[in-house]
């Protein structure tokens, strides 16, 4: 027990010789990168698998595609296959017809030799192939395009006017001396008690009076003021110096100008990973849109996701192409910016 | 992007010179704020009254004008039971099912994933190479949305998943006959780890709920505790070793000490978090089989939104007794990030 509790909290290698409790440390890390990725990576190299390759118990890791070959007298390739007993053992042909135990072949230099062999007699070849073909479905058979702009035009319009608004309160709670600040601050400090779970009801009436019902816009409004970001702005706006206000102020700036101006571009470190919080709050929003968002003309990327699932249970070739879609924007934000994240999400407290 | 901005912000300007004129420049305040002030009495202080008005009021009807008070028939009913202790006792059998199942779900995943946050956390504190690199690795799934996340793990435990495929390889090992050769000797069945259907089982569903969940937020509470963890000044170690202080003796009585506020705020956090519990688990299970990974969120939609008919006040009364336990533990939390400001 004692051994176990010093890997955990030893905190430099002796020596420049790794102790025992390093190589558990970086064991443990090994296995988490197994567990962290390993699922999503098993999703990613099923969705280039065929259907029939879908199917397969037990699965193989890499997608395996039959070999197939152009034969001449025939218009689509055909498959290709090892005979494995009989006259034609370990040769190699291609099938043209097949009814229930029988198949019929051909050698793919001699197309008119019809020859009918079992199906068992028969083994695909294959090789490792990545199908396209869940993807190409996708856009041809679903209005995927659509729930993708849905999803993007909420993600954008939420953000920038949740971004404006949040940072015109950050600017006046940081910057101006008046009356009725302290309340306000605790007003806003007040509705941090008041996640969107708890007023759904309320929130849906208001919502439909408005006639927001099964609109995007229904989706942006409601979340557009968040005390997260307030916060988080105010509490970098309020380390600006106020004597680049005074000096503008003198060259007769209008206090918006000043706001937009100057307050803005210098609070851009803060405003970033605000943005990229917002981007994923709204991207992955769930409940919300799955009560506004009726139609499915009007779905978001996730709602169309969760309801493709329930009505196509065995339906995994698309739901799978579709699920990847749906992560890979997710996937580049955190390559190229996991970094501000982590220390975004360390400073603010999550949502 | 700037091109569509400035003229924007240009016209905003106009209104904007004419109030300060009229309001001077400390007052011109009230006019940033208006926008947000507007949003939050809208979106959240409006609602916070109004779902008063539903959890007191009966029928079908979402517009006000048409609920009949009832009173507090929609509480009484849903607070009603025979024996506490027992859902189907009670008169809302669902909503106690989905406050024990909530319970139930909070206390083992809040304690498992602070387990594995923390102890993630201890080990990337230590002297680790590519520390950035790892911090993210467990930072990954807490970006992917609850949906991604459902799926993602539905793919890995469909009955002919990949997992059950494992296993069937691992039941022809001899691993598997040892462990049941176990099992039987203390007098239990045989071990059979062949096509578990794990999500339409009822307890193997909540097994994973918890386990997705747990791997889902790891990572958020993990970048936590480890900026806890580095906040501890190096010399306070460094003067322990001097004292030849054993590890173990320094984990004790130095770090989990320091970092106890650290732990506390993560704790509260993760109940807030873990109490909303539903996307995921949603997506994932659908609340099934029956209502073995029913929440209360859950029956706080269906109720409102999912079921006919719509029965918006007991859903809003079900949300009411919800705020109430999050409002006490939001403002354990604010105390708490109070108290850390301060001292």
């Amino acid at each position: 027990m004692a051994s176990l509790w010093s890997m955990l909290t030893a905190t430099r290698g002796r020596n420049g010789r790794l102790h025992w409790t390093d190589w558990a440390s970086y064991a443990y890390l090994t296995f988490g990168i197994l567990l962290m990725f390993g699922p999503v990576v098993w999703l990613v190299v099923s969705s280039f698998k065929t259907p029939n390759e879908l199917d397969r118990f037990p699965p193989r890791f890499l997608p395996y595609v039959q070999e197939t070959v152009e034969v001449e007298g025939f218009s689509d390739p055909l498959q290709v296959y090892t005979v494995t007993e009989g006259d034609l053992a370990g040769e190699h042909v291609a099938q043209t017809r097949r009814a229930g135990t029988r198949a019929e072949v051909v050698r793919p230099d001699a197309p008119d030799d019809r020859i009918r062999l079992r199906t068992d007699q028969l083994q695909a070849v294959e090789r490792v192939g990545f199908t396209t073909s869940n993807y190409t479905e996708l856009f041809e058979r679903f209005t995927f395009f659509r729930y993708l702009f849905n999803s993007t035009f909420i993600t954008v319009m939420a953000t920038l006017i949740m971004l404006l608004v949040n940072s015109m309160a950050a600017f006046a709670l940081s910057k101006y001396e008046f009356r009725g600040r302290t309340p306000v601050l605790l007003l806003i400090i007040a509705t941090l008690m008041i996640p969107q779970t708890v007023v759904l009801v309320p929130l849906y009436l208001l919502v439909t009076q408005m006639g927001l019902y099964n609109s995007l816009w229904g989706v942006i409004i409601p979340g557009a003021a968040t005390p997260t970001g307030v916060f988080l702005l105010r509490q970098y706006m309020v380390t600006i110096p106020d004597e680049i206000l005074d000096a503008a102020r003198m060259d007769k700036a209008s206090e918006w100008k000043i706001f937009w101006r100057i307050i803005l571009p210098l609070s851009a470190p803060a405003i970033a990973v605000l943005a990229i919080l917002a981007i994923m709050w709204r991207w992955n929003d769930f409940l919300w849109p799955l009560i506004v968002l009726s139609e499915n003309e009007k779905f978001t990327l996730q709602i169309a996701l969760f309801s493709f699932q329930g009505e196509f249970q065995t339906n995994w070739p698309n739901l799978l192409a579709m699920t990847v879609l749906t992560l890979l924007p997710i996937a580049c934000v955190f390559m190229f910016l996991q970094k501000y994240i982590a220390t975004g999400i360390a400073s603010t407290g999550g949502k | 992007m700037l091109r569509v901005i400035t003229p924007v912000m240009n016209l905003i300007e106009i209104p904007f010179r004419g109030a300060q004129r009229m309001l001077g420049v400390p007052l011109i305040a009230w006019v940033f704020l208006v926008p947000n002030i507007l949003l939050f009495g809208l979106f959240a202080f409006l609602p916070v009254i109004l779902n008063f008005v539903y959890g007191l009021t009966g029928g079908t009807n979402v517009l006000l004008a048409d609920r009949p008070y009832i009173g507090a028939q929609n509480f009484n009913y849903l607070l009603s039971c025979d024996n506490h202790f027992d859902p189907n006792t009670c008169r809302d059998d669902k909503f106690w099912r989905a406050v024990y199942n909530t319970t139930l779900f909070v206390t083992l995943q809040v304690g498992f994933m602070i387990a594995f946050a923390l102890t993630t956390a201890l080990i990337l504190n230590r002297d680790i190479r590519a520390r950035g690199f790892f911090r993210s690795v467990f930072f990954f799934p807490v970006l992917l949305s609850p949906v991604v996340v459902a799926l993602v793990w539905k793919w890995i435990l469909q009955r002919e998943g990949i997992l059950n495929a494992f296993l069937d390889w691992l039941n022809q090992t001899w691993l598997i006959a040892a462990l049941s050769g176990v099992t039987t000797a203390l007098g239990g069945e045989a071990l059979d780890v062949r096509g578990i259907s794990w999500i339409t089982d009822a307890d193997w569903a909540f097994f994973w709920s918890v386990f997705i969940s747990v791997w889902a937020h790891m990572g958020f509470y993990t970048l936590i505790l480890l900026a806890g963890l580095q906040a501890i000044p190096r010399d306070v170690y460094e003067a322990a070793t001097m004292d030849g202080a054993s590890a173990w003796r320094t984990l004790r009585r130095i770090t989990l000490p320091l970092l106890a506020p650290t732990m506390l705020v993560v704790l509260i956090l993760a109940l807030i978090k873990g109490v909303q519990t539903f996307d995921e688990v949603y997506a994932f299970t659908g609340g099934g089989p029956g209502t073995a990974t029913t929440f209360i969120i859950q029956y706080i939609y269906e109720e409102g939104f999912a079921g006919q008919p719509r029965l918006y006040g007991l859903s809003a009364a079900a949300s009411i007794l919800l705020a109430v336990v999050l409002v006490v533990l939001t403002a354990i939390q604010l105390w708490l990030n109070r108290r850390s400001v301060d001292g």
